[in-house]
């Protein structure tokens, strides 16, 4: 399952070798290959359909018999079609009136992530000047003002709250004079989950926006959400004028299709995307990267971007220099990895990276890496500059030292070993990543 | 209101939207073709049941009317295809002795599927069967998650064991269920903080979580409950496989059956590994939880399909 685009129209157009034309069969069983894969993804199935044929169209197109890699071809413009449907980069900026504060309401189904991304949007403003205050508008899960309250400490965001009140209307108004009235840029607010179809719900909510006039409103959607996204989306778009999409839990392996339905059923932009339970895990949006990761592509554009922005670069190119002169030592490896820790957790890169599938069920263990950098660290600066020197009795100390065993260090020995004759052969070759990266 | 009230609340909108589409397929009499599959396909896929599951049952459905002998329609082919699939996922797992006292249940799930209230339902349920019943918050991360526990516990008549935020989850755990056993509780409900399944050290952690409660009691947690939401598409079966690896589930509780989602997910995860369903979540309420019964779900992703002329 969840096999890469890439991967299945491979199996497809491997008969072609040879022939070098698409038949109308070929394109067919390339499209349905497509489809499969769309929808293993949770692109809502109409959605998909029009998507298809979209594809369909361009992929008869002459160029493409002419092709000696058709299937590259599809797959590129199968992703340039997504890129489009997603739509170009939308402002993940916010208009600020002059006269009074601007509002950010926050909406959509229970534990979408609204009160994660009200404290992580609060935070984001905050960081870049704006005096902003919070309000909690949720008064019926249990302890949900509490979550907003201890979120907006940490944050250091005043919030407006009322613990008698059940009017979350009230509330709104009350929120929005005090914003007004002592001069915040910008109000926050987090509502109650409810579900699309509880009218009640959804009217008061219709009330609450009509109350606060905001600047924006956001459907917060879990990223791993199905077909029904498109249900959801609809009925909550045509109560609300949403303005943009917050589409949640993308730090995990959700392929995203939803993404695909909200853009096209419900027309407004997916603004953010929410990478994390803490309050910095919050990223912009970029078509072009879901779509690669919606395709199972990969995701090199993020990876290259946090790499440039956490990776000390001196280091990297100390480290790139003496991988180039060979003389690569477990005091580097040490240091590599503690740069690729930056980077966040393994399994996220490893899925980052394109063309890296995991085999299904395969993890990538992090203690592993906890454990090599422990047995590095046990061994003296000799020993990691000349690992020739790590005897039998060594080895024993440096296995108990850092809490292992000797045939961990004999395992971590022989890989190094292997790493550093494959250093070699890669001697001059430029580009190694994601150490090369600039 | 009754359970079975329950069930067809929950479970009406499902049988609303697909009932529909199945009645059109399935008129009486007729051989079907390749459209009707197409129809019934789009039906099975719109229900979240994902295309490898689909054409798995929709070639059972296939199979079965190319037997002559078979007297049933269509739709009765279909809907013993999903209640068959779905059975075969629930029989295998031996449950442990639901005598043992206390009685320990680890609820597990990714980010806001509805693991604290899906306890409460729990806890209300019990408490109302005469037993005593002890929730444990070893949620020590997300902000106000044990107020939230404590808060239910009040509501229901539980007690509660909560540390400060930020504790060991591993140590609220072990103390939560020696405190269990040292006052003869007949249940414990251990609520564990919401984690994605790809992230490796918080599935450590649940391992930690579940290691140290064995500790106290050795058979404990008795049962291991994954809370899997409705609206979840595919990514759903991920879930099911991580936790199950780092843990070894006896169950599944699939939440929110009360808005639009069909939760056919749990269809794309019978038909990868056995794992039964226990509860069906329909609400935000404490009454608000109902046993699952693959039969009835099976009619009411299929129903109301009149018999053959
Ligand atoms: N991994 C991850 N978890 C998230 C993200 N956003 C929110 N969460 C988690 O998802 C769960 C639900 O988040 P909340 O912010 O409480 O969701 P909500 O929509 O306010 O929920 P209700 O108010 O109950 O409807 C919590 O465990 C959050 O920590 C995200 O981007 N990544
Ligand atoms: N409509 C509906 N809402 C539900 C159901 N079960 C839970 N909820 C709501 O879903 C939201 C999240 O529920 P929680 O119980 O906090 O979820 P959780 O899994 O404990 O969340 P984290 O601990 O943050 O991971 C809350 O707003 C609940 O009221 C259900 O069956 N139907
Ligand atoms: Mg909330
Ligand atoms: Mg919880």
């Amino acid at each position: 399952m969840f096999e890469s685009l890439t991967e299945r129209l491979h199996g497809v157009f491997q008969k072609l070798v040879g022939r070098g034309r698409l038949s109308e069969q070929d394109v067919k069983d390339a499209l349905r290959e497509i489809r499969r894969v769309l929808l293993e993804a949770d692109v809502n199935l109409d959605v998909a359909r029009d998507f298809l044929r979209a594809v369909e169209a361009r992929a008869v197109g002459a160029d493409i018999l002419q092709s000696v890699t058709p299937g590259n071809q599809v797959v590129k413009i199968v992703h340039e079609e997504l890129v489009t449907l997603l739509g170009g980069p939308a402002p993940s900026g916010m208009q600020f009136p002059s006269n009074r504060a601007a509002v950010l309401l926050l909406a959509g189904l229970q534990g979408s992530g609204k009160t994660t991304t009200a404290a992580k949007l609060a935070k984001h403003w905050a960081g870049r000047g704006k005096r902003v205050l919070l309000t909690a508008l949720d008064l019926q899960r249990p302890a949900a003002i509490d979550q907003l309250e201890v979120l907006a400490t940490s944050i250091g965001v005043p919030v407006h709250l009322d613990r008698e009140t059940k009017d979350p209307v009230a509330l709104a108004v009350a929120a929005r004079r005090r914003a007004d009235r002592e001069g915040f840029d910008l109000l926050v607010a987090d509502t109650a989950g409810r579900l699309h179809v509880d009218d009640a719900l959804m009217d008061e909510v219709a009330r609450v926006h009509a109350s606060l006039e905001p600047t924006e409103t956001y459907l917060v959607l879990d990223g791993m959400t199905g077909q029904d996204a498109v249900q959801s989306a609809q009925v909550f778009t045509g109560r609300l004028p949403v303005t943009g999409f917050v589409l949640t839990k993308m730090d995990g392996d959700t392929r995203g299709g939803a993404a695909i339905s909200l853009r096209a059923v419900a027309g407004a932009p997916i603004r953010w995307l929410g990478v994390g339970e803490k309050v910095d895990g919050l990223e912009a949006f970029h078509a072009d990267r879901l779509a690669s990761r919606i395709l199972g592509m990969g995701d090199v554009l993020t990876l290259v971007e946090r790499a440039q922005e956490r990776l000390d670069v001196a280091k990297a190119a100390e480290l790139e220099k003496r991988l180039r002169k060979d003389r690569f030592t477990l005091e580097d490896f040490l240091q590599q990895l503690q740069e690729m820790k930056k980077l966040g957790p393994l399994e996220e890169i490893v899925k980052m990276l394109p063309g890296v599938r995991l085999p299904a069920g395969a993890r990538v263990d992090e203690r592993e890496m906890k454990r090599t950098e422990a047995i590095i660290l046990s061994m003296t600066p000799l020993e990691r500059e000349r690992p020739k020197v790590i005897d039998g009795s060594r080895r024993k100390r440096i296995a108990r030292g850092s809490g292992t065993t000797v045939q961990d260090v004999n395992r971590l020995l022989r890989q190094f070993e292997q790493a550093q004759q494959m250093m070699k052969r890669l001697g001059g070759k430029r580009g190694k990543f994601p150490m090369g990266v600039r | 209101m009754s359970f079975f009230k329950k069930i067809s609340e929950g479970l009406r909108k499902t049988r609303e939207a697909i009932a529909g589409q199945v009645v059109s397929v399935f008129r009486p009499g007729r051989e079907l073709d390749d459209e009707d599959f197409q129809h019934l396909e789009a039906a099975l896929l719109r229900a979240d049941v994902g295309p490898e599951a689909t054409d798995r049952l929709l070639a059972a459905v296939r199979a079965t009317l190319k037997d002559a002998a078979y007297e049933g329609t269509p739709a009765d082919a279909l809907r013993d295809a999903v209640a068959s699939l779905l059975g075969e996922a629930g029989a295998a797992r031996p449950a442990a002795d639901s005598s043992e006292r206390p009685f320990v249940t680890l609820v597990v799930g990714v980010n806001g599927t509805g693991k604290t209230t899906t306890i409460a339902k729990l806890a209300h349920h019990y408490v109302r069967a005469g037993e005593t019943v002890l929730l444990v918050a070893c949620d020590t991360f997300r902000a106000a998650a044990a107020d939230q526990l404590e808060v239910w516990a009040k509501r229901v008549g539980a007690s509660i064991h909560r540390q400060q935020e930020g504790a060991d989850p591993a140590a609220v755990a072990y103390d939560g269920v020696a405190t269990a056993k040292a006052r003869r509780v007949d249940r414990v409900l251990v609520d564990t903080a919401g984690r994605l399944h790809v992230k490796a050290n918080l599935m450590a952690e649940l391992e930690k979580i579940r290691r140290v409660i064995g500790k106290v009691i050795p058979e404990a947690p008795h049962e291991t409950l994954l809370v899997l939401d409705a609206t979840t598409g595919q990514n759903g079966v991920m879930q099911a496989r991580e936790f199950d690896k780092a843990l070894g589930l006896s169950s599944l509780a699939l939440t929110k059956l009360d808005g639009t989602a069909k939760g056919g997910v749990v269809l794309a995860i019978a038909a990868t590994m056995r794992l039964p369903l226990g509860w069906v979540g329909v609400g935000e309420g404490m009454e608000d939880l109902i046993p699952f019964e693959p039969a009835e779900y099976a009619r009411a992703l299929v129903e109301d399909v009149p018999p053959p002329a």
